[in-house]
């Protein structure tokens, strides 16, 4: 079970480092970059919760689609290969202090409430019934006692946001 | 043997650097990349919790469902956004964008 | 252990199991075995391209009545090894202000992206990677991932035609994984699985017979997700430079090529797994089982002289490469299509009538299902001939769409002298607007 902890750690460096990255890194591209390899370290994590579909969601989606999305921002709103600009506003210090404390209040709060005694390891769920969570999944979303109302909400949604972007992003004639 | 703590505490780290980049940073690309961590950082934490608490009904997958499509939308109306913004004012630095203060 | 018991169990290809049996279940045994299954694979996926590469040359060379490589070795069959040796001998150059993380980086993640889709093909029945429940969605989302090393190989050039080349690739790929993946969704729903294996094992008719017109749009985006003609406008050797990669130079230029053929074939295999019915024989199985022989047993180790799995390898294989050899049938004989008719192609066609085609089989399956002609002995005739016929409807309405538009657009344009009428496309083409050049 050592494995186990070790891979987490593994992927716990990588997501917490890369993600450093995104928020420093004065290479706009490089940030980018950075938060594809956060969002891969989330995928593994999400591999050792035992949820390979939602491991494959999350790199067809964020690493597929939005880093995408984001790189091209990037590619068009400056001028390419140029980052003299300072990374940082002028309320960064600030910005560290709140995020630090507030942070460490988190971790303070989880650790008295779930590190003693709570849930200190996964439940033994049968494989059959963790892979029966996609095909369970999958009726939930479309049956009437579930979740059929926020699925449709949620494809009225995205449709909401393609119009909109494109509407907000085209240039006017 | 891996406790549920570990996890709540690796999403609370990622959560903050998140909102330290949303706070600190002056792009506003940058920024939305770091609302994306933010909203990882919340998977993280309903996934484990999925796992632990109620792996029999998918309901914590589901939610997690939801979350990236709002947070595809969410990237696609802000980037759309961004870039109008940069056309008009040939800027996406947040401090700048200040018109509406005068 | 017996060395003649392990000769024959890798024969037929039992060798995993025979130890498993032999030792017991045993941690480190596992890895060691998935170590070797990765090695194998990959080993076999980069070797193949020597032989892909030659077989294209020369089939290519056929069809333009020419001979094709026949210098090197015997019938030129060296001709790869040649090419390869040269490549690697090449001097890799970076250029100047090159992102070289990204620069180096990038041709390395498209060959891995490339090698890791293999993992959920089913080779014979017991011999693949790993099963995944969700094996079809997986080799999905390896592939929309693998978009963004053409992103950080035009980046990282520090090149303005590597970028632009790398916003086309870009546009392209993106465009094409809508209706793959839609298209993708009718088999799966068929199956009522994701997984590949039971994919295979679900088709007692070949859902190449029972869904064509997903199969053909499958095909289609499949050309354009790897880049291949008529869709390597990517690339377009004769007219533009070379695309995202101008900068390449060596054998980091090699691993574009690599991942290019790997990714093709992989395509080819998978079209075999999800509608020719993989290492299974569907038609031929029906048409045996009313016969004394009954239907080939392939997954059972007694029989065929516990050959099953080497034999459905060959069964797989010929499919396979018979996809792929249509692959290189259409190089040979399709011109390039130009950027707004890719795109119009893929939006104004392939996606509408891809989902026309989904609902269409959703709808008449729940139906099937629910009246319940679908069950019982016949049912699953009556299900094949149900879609075929509900296909074949969709695409004869589809066919009379565009005859009507092609008809209305000869019209418009009888009227305009033929100069002028080119003057008009010309007109059509700067309409479109290619992402961020502005």
């Amino acid at each position: 079970m050592y494995i186990e902890q070790f891979v987490f750690f593994i992927l716990a460096l990588i997501t917490l480092l890369s993600g450093w990255f995104v928020v420093t890194d004065r290479n706009l591209f490089h940030a980018a970059l950075a938060m594809m390899l956060t969002f891969l370290g989330v995928a593994g994590l999400y591999v050792l919760l035992d949820s390979g579909f939602l491991a494959a969601t999350q790199l067809l989606v964020y690493i597929g689609a939005i880093s995408i999305l984001i790189i091209f921002a990037i590619m068009m709103t400056r001028r390419l290969m140029k980052t003299t600009e300072p990374a940082y506003n002028s309320m960064w210090q600030g910005a560290l202090l709140i995020s630090v404390f507030s942070g460490a209040g988190l971790v303070y709060v989880i650790v008295q409430v779930f590190g003693m005694s709570n849930y200190l390891q996964k439940p033994d769920t049968s494989d059959a019934v963790l892979n029966g969570t996609v095909v369970t999944l999958g009726e939930w979303l479309v049956s009437a006692d579930h979740l059929v109302i926020p699925f449709e909400v949620a494809s009225v949604l995205l449709l909401a946001a393609l119009i909109g972007s494109i509407v907000i992003a085209r240039a006017e004639k | 043997m891996i406790p549920l703590s570990w996890y709540l505490v690796v999403a609370a780290a990622l959560f903050f650097l998140g909102v330290y980049g949303v706070l600190a940073r002056r792009n506003a690309v940058a920024m939305l990349m770091a609302v994306e961590l933010m909203l990882n950082a919340v998977n993280i934490n309903i996934v484990a919790f999925w796992r632990y608490v109620s792996p029999e009904e998918p309901l914590g997958v589901a939610w997690v469902l939801f979350v990236l499509t709002v947070a595809a939308a969410e990237a696609a109306v802000g980037l759309a956004l961004v870039i109008s913004v940069y056309r008009s004012r040939d800027s996406v630095v947040a401090e700048e964008l200040d018109s509406l203060k005068y | 252990m017996d060395i003649l018991e392990l000769l024959k169990a890798t024969v037929q290809f039992r060798v995993f199991d025979y130890l498993r049996e032999l030792y017991g279940p045993n941690l480190y045994m596992e890895a060691a075995f998935d170590l070797v299954g990765i090695l194998t694979v990959s080993t076999f996926c980069l070797l193949i391209v020597l032989f892909l590469i030659l077989w294209e040359r020369w089939v290519i060379a056929r069809i333009q009545d020419r001979i094709g490589p026949n210098r090197v070795g015997k019938w030129g069959m060296l001709q790869t090894v040649a090419d390869v040796g040269k490549l690697l001998t090449k001097e890799v150059i970076i250029p100047r202000g090159a992102d070289k993380p990204a620069y180096i980086v990038a041709p390395l993640l498209i060959v891995m992206a490339s090698l890791v889709v293999w993992a959920v093909l089913p080779f014979a029945p017991g011999v693949i990677g790993t099963d995944l429940n969700i094996g079809v969605f997986y080799f999905l989302a390896v592939s929309s991932a693998s978009v963004v090393c053409l992103l950080l190989a035009g980046w990282g050039s520090n090149n303005k035609y590597a970028l632009l080349g790398a916003f086309r690739a870009v546009a392209q790929l993106v465009s094409y994984e809508v209706p793959m993946v839609i298209s993708l969704v009718v088999p799966i729903l068929l199956a009522r699985s994701m997984s590949t294996q039971s994919i295979v094992e679900a088709q007692v008719y070949p859902f190449f017979a029972v869904v064509p017109l997903s199969a053909i749009i499958f095909f289609i985006s499949a050309l354009a997700e790897t880049g291949r003609t008529p869709f390597d406008l990517l690339e377009a050797e004769s007219e533009i430079v070379a695309g995202f990669h101008v900068e390449y130079t060596g054998m980091l230029f090699g691993m574009f090529f690599l991942a290019e053929f790997i990714s093709t074939l992989f395509m080819s295999g998978l079209f075999a797994t999800v509608y020719l019915g993989g290492w299974n024989l569907p038609l031929i199985n029906l048409l045996l089982s009313f016969t004394e022989i009954g239907p080939i047993e392939f997954a059972n180790p007694d029989a065929l002289f516990g050959l099953g799995r080497p034999l459905a390898l060959l069964v797989f294989f010929a499919k396979m490469f018979g996809t792929y050899f249509v692959f290189i049938w259409i190089r040979g004989t399709l011109p390039r299509v130009r950027v707004d008719q890719m795109l119009d192609l893929n939006w104004k066609f392939l996606v509408p009538l891809s989902l026309v085609v989904l609902l269409v089989v959703a709808i008449l399956d729940k139906i099937l299902f629910s009246t319940g002609l679908a069950t019982g002995p016949t049912g699953d005739l009556i299900r094949t001939l149900a879609h075929l016929v509900s296909n074949i409807v969709i695409f004869m309405g589809t066919m009379e769409i565009v005859r009507r538009y092609a008809r209305r657009r000869r019209a418009e344009n009888a009227s305009v002298p033929v100069g002028v009428s080119a003057a008009v496309e010309q007109e059509d083409m700067k309409s479109w607007q290619p992402a961020g050049t502005d």
